[in-house]
């Protein structure tokens, strides 16, 4: 019954989300339908709903995001809780205060969540750990490692197309050394049980033993094309490569970018997507990145019904223990 | 207005079965919509709305029995509740299906069972993020008291005294029952 997972709290509910490793199928299922009403709530003339109301939220970015943190505020703001944005460049951290130190004067500061992106790998579980226990901590992109609600849009993405996820093929394209966003996918891709997951790239930018994260490698996009349900394009992460690692651009685009002659290899009802930002001609051509099988855009939209869901669930659970059961009857016959 | 015997809400201790309280709540919708023609509303501007689940069971019955132009809408009020930091989200929120605008509609709201009035408040919470209707009519399968809040229902199936520790509910969606339980 005790979980080591310091992402669910004794009872078993969502307290932290960190990465998508701990979490079983049924937990994602839950964020999934969760997202669902949250994504109708912009068909409102009023596009918010109270559930946060009064609760506090800080965006802690150090690294540079646009999508991430601002579909992390809106989906705050959507939900009705104040949202703080640090500017990390012109905190106090750049006067030599830690780390810790500034999140205990947040936390002093009465704070409910927080949301971090670092460059360091395990930044966020260091910070959920140290934390006051009424704080959730939500990673939004640790390193190389992980990028949870990232993967979760992609989820809520595929199946608002696909439906089901057994019997998928899914390929991931591109960078996958550096790629935090292809670590999560393909853990919450396994998961939630798809059929395949491919990898492609050259075998410069694949990490050593990713075969054990339960994925096929490939080097050659043609091969890996074929049968194709969904072909997730992944962005050159050149701020991250250190040494040559590729020949040119040029030549990846000729070897790995996504062409119309390329795409029809993949079944013809293939959906792709690519978690942005987008580099035309680079990874992708323009006519695919804007074409009808392109779901880029909506993967933007839907991240904000995921982050909605996954704040509500971290921070709608009880400070006052109640058994599970109880809980829906009330939830059910309060009239 | 209540002189129809069939438009007057049964109060008695002994529970009435679902279709003839169906028939009273038609019956009493049927004159309010008169009344609302009669201030020169037509029919496309009326609009019923179920509260999910039970609500929306008893509003589905009512629409078939009632000739309205516009689509039957559902409102899921999970993100509305006033208990949300007690209880946390209820795990399977189905969204608020409001096919059209609200704006200078009438509302017939439909529940099935009126008690404190805290789900009601939430319901208008709601509707008012979509819009500014022109009335809002409370129609309630059973109004069963212990009001906490300030709330009315015009349209009213049946009173019932119940203790606090009595509950009553909807269980569906087919076949629809009553069903009276002590906790």
């Amino acid at each position: 019954m005790i979980s080591k997972n310091i992402q669910l709290d004794e009872q078993g509910r969502l307290k932290h989300f960190l990465s998508i490793e701990g979490f079983k199928r049924q937990h994602l299922i839950s964020i999934l339908d969760a997202a669902e009403p949250f994504a109708n709530v912009h068909e409102q003339a009023v596009k918010k709903v109270p559930l946060l109301r009064g609760k506090t939220i800080v965006n802690l970015f150090f690294e540079a995001s646009t999508r991430t943190r601002t579909t992390f505020e809106l989906a705050a703001k959507r939900l009705s809780a104040d949202v703080l944005n640090i500017n990390i460049n012109t905190s106090a951290t750049s006067k030599g205060e830690s780390l810790l130190d500034m999140l205990h004067n947040l936390e002093a500061m009465h704070c409910d969540m927080f949301i971090v992106r670092h460059n360091q790998s395990g930044a966020a579980h260091l910070i959920a750990q140290h934390v006051s226990p009424h704080i959730s901590v939500i990673n939004a992109g640790d390193g190389c490692h992980s990028h949870p609600s990232q993967a979760m849009l992609d989820m809520f993405t595929i199946r608002r197309h696909k439906k089901e996820f057994a019997n998928l093929i899914v390929i991931i394209v591109g960078d996958i050394l550096h790629s935090r966003v292809a670590r999560s996918q393909i853990h919450a891709l396994n998961t939630l049980g798809v059929s395949e997951v491919r990898v492609v790239a050259p075998k410069t930018l694949i990490p050593t033993q990713i075969e054990t994260l339960g994925v096929h490698v490939y080097h050659d996009m043609q091969s890996a094309l074929i049968g194709a349900d969904v072909i997730i394009m992944l962005r050159l992460q050149k701020e991250r490569m250190q040494g040559a690692l590729l020949p040119s651009e040029d030549e990846y685009y000729h070897q790995y970018g996504l062409t119309e002659q390329k795409l029809a290899y993949a079944k013809p009802d293939a959906i792709v997507m690519h978690p942005g930002p987008i580099n035309r001609g680079v990874e992708i051509a323009s006519s695919i990145a804007d074409g009808p099988q392109s779901v880029i855009l909506e993967q933007v939209t839907n991240g904000i019904a995921i982050r909605m869901a996954v704040m509500s669930q971290t921070l709608g659970r009880s400070l006052k223990i109640k058994p599970p059961k109880q809980t829906t009857a009330i939830a059910e016959e309060s009239h | 207005m209540k002189t129809d015997p069939h438009s007057t809400p049964a109060n008695s201790d002994t529970l009435l079965e679902l279709e003839p309280l169906l028939a009273i709540m038609h019956q009493a919708i049927e004159q309010k919509l008169h009344t609302i023609s009669t201030q020169g509303c037509s029919k496309d501007d009326v609009i019923m709305i179920g509260i999910h689940t039970g609500g929306f069971w008893i509003a589905e019955k009512l629409y078939e029995k009632l000739a309205l132009s516009t689509p039957l809408g559902s409102l899921n009020i999970s993100f509305y509740r006033d208990d949300f930091t007690k209880i946390g989200l209820h795990p399977e929120v189905k969204p608020s299906q409001l096919p059209v605008a609200l704006d200078d509609k009438h509302i017939i709201l439909v529940d099935d069972v009126l008690f404190t009035g805290r789900t009601v408040r939430a319901a208008l919470n709601e509707i008012f993020d979509y819009g500014r209707p022109a009335s809002v009519t409370l129609a309630v399968l059973f109004d069963r008291g212990g009001r906490e809040l300030p709330i009315y229902a015009e349209i009213v199936g049946q009173t019932l005294n119940l203790e606090t520790a009595q509950q009553i509910k909807l269980c569906g969606p087919s076949p629809l029952k009553i069903v009276k339980t002590e906790c």
